[in-house]
């Protein structure tokens, strides 16, 4: 077990000490230390080398090669992959599915949150019960709850068309239309995060300091002039921070097309992680599928980075 | 009234008297009560099919009887016992490797100086960036190269490392007074015991709030799971949910929904319990 640090102790501070002995005694102290850093540090890093790194890094190099037989990677193709993924329209297809996704989830569910909050935030009749209404979506697997959505969207049976059947109003195969089955699978994923984000947006708003409010009762200002412009000022990180979590999880969390429409009809609620199950795992081109991969990764590198940069900058949390 | 508030936070004295001000109209609790109803449909509506035979869910039929034979018929029809018993063992080994390596390497960021620990410190953050979910094609190869596909180890392997835990808990660690462990060095204790006695114990709350984020997140987790796994041997419970479902087996919907509530039943009673716990930890667990 040798470890890089062992040869150097250059970089360690140490006190001006009077004696030769001394200083050799505190180099060999730092040594013991590195030693013991890197023994501490080495199970995760390797995990993450391997699990991490290396396949981000595979992925790259993959993009650039030919599918090779039995998991080898083919030669050398440049970018041609990238210049089968401009030319794919499914993958387009799953590009704006999954913007026009990300454009109604966030909002819907950000917006949806904040109410609950401030709702929450109140002293309403039930308001544990309330809390406890709206959260419970955020604990169940999302494969439980498409399966949950699926029967109450299905044609004849389920609740939605019972409902419709009552009111007297055609039938209408929600998940089978293209124009309606992408809009079905955003209400499911509104429905699973609102609640989840509700509960950042409470945890903001209680440490707000109450005398804002005494403030603003006295001055006479209306409420929604209160919300609008001392509450929603002051959550503005809050707002962002959970914008930043909402763009992420609207490319990575994609369990519900599995059960609710597989991407149908007709690619009409394919998004780009299912088209990257698809592409690697349906016809197994992992060559192509590498390509898609650097892609969302890309997209996701991205908004970390502006988070880490543009947003940690300018707000402090707390 | 303080039992009712289930988030840390200070209330002001005022509030706690029972002055409001903007006080809530009866038309907010109103809205509120409507949206939570709404909230609570799907759920409401799943439970009730799972609960009565399979004709009274078609036709909506309120007057029908309380049954418990849809559990049975899903238990019956799938190996459940052992998606159960695969889950559940995956949970449990992902969260004690995770706390094992995860406590060993905030430790040495925490509190051991070294050169190099900047950049290895960097490497840890990039898996925040690049989560595990989105590498499957990559980890997929490597898999098949170890053997691991179809395996538990298989499922678990990309999560062993948690950037996250190693984040949180290098936090927790340095926030602890120095003093400490100085008095436990001079008792003669080894860093390990140190780390063991001093760090750990003191950190305990953060542990309790990792682990419930980390065995939420891997019981409900499906993707990569559906990929490395092909067999009832290592499914875990979301996969094998998904393959009793799919439309061409043609399980009833009664059925169905039994076995969606008792794949999610678990977490379900235990954030019906610990609500409060559940809650802090999902909060910072995202507010990093």
């Amino acid at each position: 077990m040798s470890s890089p640090a062992l040869e150097t102790d250059k970089g360690v501070m140490s006190a001006p000490l009077p004696s030769r002995t001394a200083r050799r005694l505190a180099q060999a102290a730092a040594r013991k230390q590195a030693v013991h850093a890197w023994l501490l540090l080495m199970p995760a890093l390797v995990l993450l080398l391997g699990f991490t790194h290396w396949p981000a890094l595979s992925t790259l190099i993959d993009s650039l090669h030919a599918t090779g037989r039995g998991g080898q990677s083919g030669e050398w193709v440049g970018l041609e992959n990238y210049a089968l993924m401009v030319d794919d329209p499914v993958f387009w297809q799953a590009v704006r599915n999954n913007l026009w996704f990300a454009a109604a989830t966030i909002p819907l569910s950000m917006g949806l949150a904040l109410l609950m909050a401030l709702w929450v935030n109140e002293k309403l009749a039930g308001r544990a019960l309330l809390r406890m209404a709206y959260f419970t979506p955020t604990v169940l697997p999302m494969i439980a709850v498409a399966n949950i959505w699926l029967f109450f969207y299905t044609p004849q049976y389920g609740l939605l068309e019972q409902l419709r059947g009552a009111l007297g109003l055609d039938a209408h195969n929600w998940l089978g239309d293209p124009s309606t089955a992408l809009a079905c699978i955003t209400l499911v994923a509104v429905w699973k995060e609102a609640g989840f984000f509700m509960i950042f947006y409470l945890a903001a708003l209680q440490t707000l300091n109450p005398s804002l409010k005494e403030a603003a009762v006295i001055e006479g200002a209306s409420r929604w002039y209160f919300l609008r412009r001392v509450q929603w000022p002051l959550l503005m990180p809050t707002t962002l921070f959970i914008l930043v979590n909402a763009v992420i999880n609207a490319f990575r969390l994609v369990d519900y097309v599995f059960i609710l429409t597989r991407g149908g009809p007709d690619n009409a609620s394919t998004l780009l992680l299912y088209h990257l199950y698809e592409v690697g795992f349906k016809f197994w081109d992992t060559g192509y599928a590498a390509a898609i991969t650097v892609v969302l990764v890309v997209v996701l590198a991205a908004v970390a980075l502006f988070q880490f940069f543009v947003l940690d900058k300018k707000v402090h949390y707390q | 009234m303080t039992a009712a508030s289930f988030l840390p936070g200070r209330r002001s004295a005022r509030e706690s008297q029972g002055v409001s001000f903007y006080g809530a109209s009866w038309l907010d609790t109103l809205a509120a009560w409507t949206l939570a109803l709404l909230w609570l449909l799907p759920l409401a509506y799943a439970v009730w099919t799972a609960f009565h035979p399979s004709d009274a869910s078609t036709r909506l039929d309120l007057s029908a009887p309380w049954t418990l034979q849809n559990f049975r018929h899903a238990w019956e029809a799938a190996p459940f016992a052992r998606y159960f018993l695969n889950t559940i063992l995956l949970v449990a080994m992902i969260l004690a490797v995770q706390l094992l390596l995860s406590t060993l390497a905030a430790f040495a960021f925490a509190r051991l100086r070294f050169r190099g620990s900047n950049v290895a410190f960097a490497l840890v953050l990039i898996q925040l960036m690049i989560m595990p979910d989105i590498l499957l094609v990559a980890n997929y190869q490597t898999m098949s190269g170890l053997g691991a596909v179809d395996t538990l180890a298989g499922i678990g392997l990309p999560y062993f490392a948690s950037a996250f835990a190693i984040f949180l808990l290098r936090q927790t660690f340095m926030g602890i007074p120095r003093e400490l462990d100085e008095a436990a060095r001079v008792e003669g204790a080894s860093t390990l015991q140190i780390l063991w006695r001093v760090y750990v114990p003191l950190a305990r709350p953060v542990y309790t709030a990792f682990a419930l984020v980390s065995v939420s997140f891997h019981w409900n987790n499906f993707l990569w799971p559906l990929i490395i796994t092909n067999s009832v041997q290592s499914r875990p419970l979301t996969v094998g949910l998904q393959v009793f479902s799919s439309v061409e087996s043609g399980v009833e919907w009664s059925t169905i929904c039994a076995a969606t509530l008792m794949t999610s039943g678990p977490l379900l009673i235990a954030f019906l319990l610990f609500q409060r716990q559940f809650v802090q930890s999902f909060m910072r667990a995202g507010i990093k």
